[in-house]
């Protein structure tokens, strides 16, 4: 048993132990189960991917004569902002396209530029063109404004993830003959592949299956700064069916991050285009486990073997409650370039990037050994699989018209 | 004698004629076919690889051209930016020669020029647009 506290002070004292959620499974086979709860304080789980409810909040300061942004309309690099606050302060989520986008009316759609491009330009300390109209009022008179915006200008600006660190996702495939284009990648028909988005036995959540150290108030490694886990994410759905060893068998839980973006670094923060269907922004994100005792190290020593995953057609118009589920595979398959399904052999592509979370969970273990990044203990828990919390989807009912 | 490679776009009306044999009757060249799809429109794609000389060779081109049938730029035109790539993988089951491969040792993904026959398919699926071809 440690606590949080022990290990920040083996971590001020340089004498943190510290390994990836990779390189502790070797760890702990060889020493035995035991003496590596004891001896390791820390493990270092990431994933990059595209994230696509992930955006930012700003504030642009106020010109002379002043304008009130809020209900008026406003672009930044031509990409179309929520402008629905009070006056010097602006939304802009990573889907937003310009009104001109063609979008998918010349199908399949480019979408080469979008929200998600606009803070990639904004990180890399671009000069972008913000426009505004504005209705004008008795205090904030002005009605228009056409000028440009650097991030150093910005009072604030921070990065906002409503959702990301999906726990498990779909595998995705295409039963029918034609090519589709999805947020999971083109997918080639009659099963011409199959496309998957997570890092598996390297994933937060999947190394911390019933949220019992991550957090709201967790500190985390967020686009190469230091942010935190702000609540859980959209759609957190911890309620699903899971293996012997908690693990969810199908996407499950979420999380929400906040951190500033001023202090983000570009290699982790990408602008990010789906051919057919839209602009994204790709986000890396590195989480510490603290190994508070036995139980936690079980968990962080998951393979990829053990986690499994449905294969779902997404050719009739995926919905997570009313999908075809094709069969079952794990990610010892997904990474190894191919599965079987069906009897055939299909190649298998990933829409986040291995290498990439591999990188951040190896930056993250060097600033915990550094000293340079300490654990936080988590301020609320997230709903887990016993709390009856669970994702519903949208009931409609057709507004009577008077 | 000189070696090159053209990928040939069959439009539907010209799947059927002996377009591309004429290429060994009348203009002295040899090929190989590297690769020969007709796709569910009925257009077909023919990848070869043609030897003969430079002269011929470019008497040969400008026949196709005349026949209607589309002549793709060659593999040496498609490029991978490695500071875009960010090693996903979502490109390699898409790639009709597996000319993009993962190493699975350093977990990046590489691309073999070689094997390209500038299809330009990666060019649509990287979401980072890491893959470009010029034409
Ligand atoms: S899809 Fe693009 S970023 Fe991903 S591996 Fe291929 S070239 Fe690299
Ligand atoms: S253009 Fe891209 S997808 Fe086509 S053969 Fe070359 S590498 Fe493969």
């Amino acid at each position: 048993m440690k606590t949080i506290k022990e290990i920040n002070e083996r971590i001020k004292k340089g004498e943190a132990v510290v390994f990836t959620a990779e390189e502790i499974v070797e760890f702990a086979e060889k020493k035995g189960f035991k003496k590596a709860a004891q001896l390791v304080d820390v493990v270092t789980t990431a994933t990059f991917g595209p994230m696509c409810s992930s955006g930012i909040y700003f504030n642009i300061g106020q010109s002379k004569p002043r304008i009130k942004l809020g209900g008026g309309k406003v672009t930044l690099g031509g990409v179309p902002c929520y402008a629905a606050f009070a006056a010097g302060d602006l939304f802009l989520g990573a889907n937003a396209l310009p009104e001109e986008d063609p979008r998918n009316a010349i199908y399949p759609g480019e979408f080469k530029y979008g929200g998600g491009h606009v803070i990639q330009d904004l990180i890399e300390g671009k000069d972008l063109i913000l426009e505004a109209n504005a209705y004008g009022t008795d205090c904030y008179p002005r009605r228009h404004l056409r000028t440009y915006i650097n991030i150093k200008d910005l009072n604030e600006v921070i990065l906002f993830n409503m959702r990301n660190c999906y726990q498990n996702y779909n595998v995705a495939v295409n039963v029918s003959d034609k090519p589709i284009y999805t947020y999971m990648g083109i997918l080639k028909p009659n099963l011409g592949n199959a496309n998957y988005c997570s890092a598996g036995s390297l994933s937060p959540l999947l190394n911390d299956p019933y949220y019992k150290t991550i957090g709201i108030g967790t500190k985390i490694f967020l686009a190469g700064a230091v942010g935190f886990i702000s609540w859980w994410g959209t759609q957190h759905n911890p309620g699903v069916e899971r293996t012997e060893k908690g693990i969810p068998k199908c996407p499950a839980g979420t999380l929400s991050l906040i951190g500033d973006l001023k202090e983000t670094d570009p290699s982790w923060l990408i602008g990010t285009s789906m051919y057919g269907y839209g602009a994204t922004l790709s986000v890396g994100v590195g989480i510490p486990i603290p190994v508070l005792n036995e139980e936690i190290l079980s968990y962080v020593c998951v393979k990829d073997e053990d986690i499994v995953a449905p294969v779902v057609d997404y050719a009739k118009g995926y919905s997570p409650e009313n999908s075809d589920v094709l069969g079952v595979v794990n990610y010892a398959q997904l990474k190894s370039g191919k599965i079987e399904l069906a009897g055939r052999e299909i190649p298998t592509g990933s829409l986040s990037s291995l290498k990439k979370a591999r990188e951040i969970a190896g930056i993250l273990k060097a600033w915990i050994k550094e000293g340079k990044f300490f654990l936080s203990e988590a301020q609320g828990k997230l709903p887990s699989a016993d709390s009856g919390y669970r994702f519903k989807t949208l009931k409609e009912r057709i507004p009577k018209d008077v | 004698m000189s070696k090159k490679r053209i990928v040939l776009h069959f439009p539907k009306e010209l799947v059927d004629k002996s377009i591309v044999y004429k290429l060994v009757k009348d203009f002295n060249l040899e090929f190989n076919i590297l690769k020969a799809e007709v796709n569910p429109k009925e257009e077909g794609l023919l990848v070869l690889e043609i030897k003969g000389d430079e002269d011929d060779f470019n008497k040969g081109i400008e026949y196709l051209n005349k026949t209607g049938v589309r002549i793709q730029p060659l593999s040496q035109d498609v490029s991978m930016d490695r500071a875009k790539c960010v090693d996903c993988t979502a490109c390699i089951p898409l790639c009709p020669t597996k000319a993009l491969v993962k190493n699975p040792e350093t977990l990046e993904v590489e691309f073999v020029k070689e094997k390209c026959i500038a299809c330009g398919i990666c060019v649509h699926v990287c979401p980072y647009k890491a893959m470009s071809i010029v034409f």
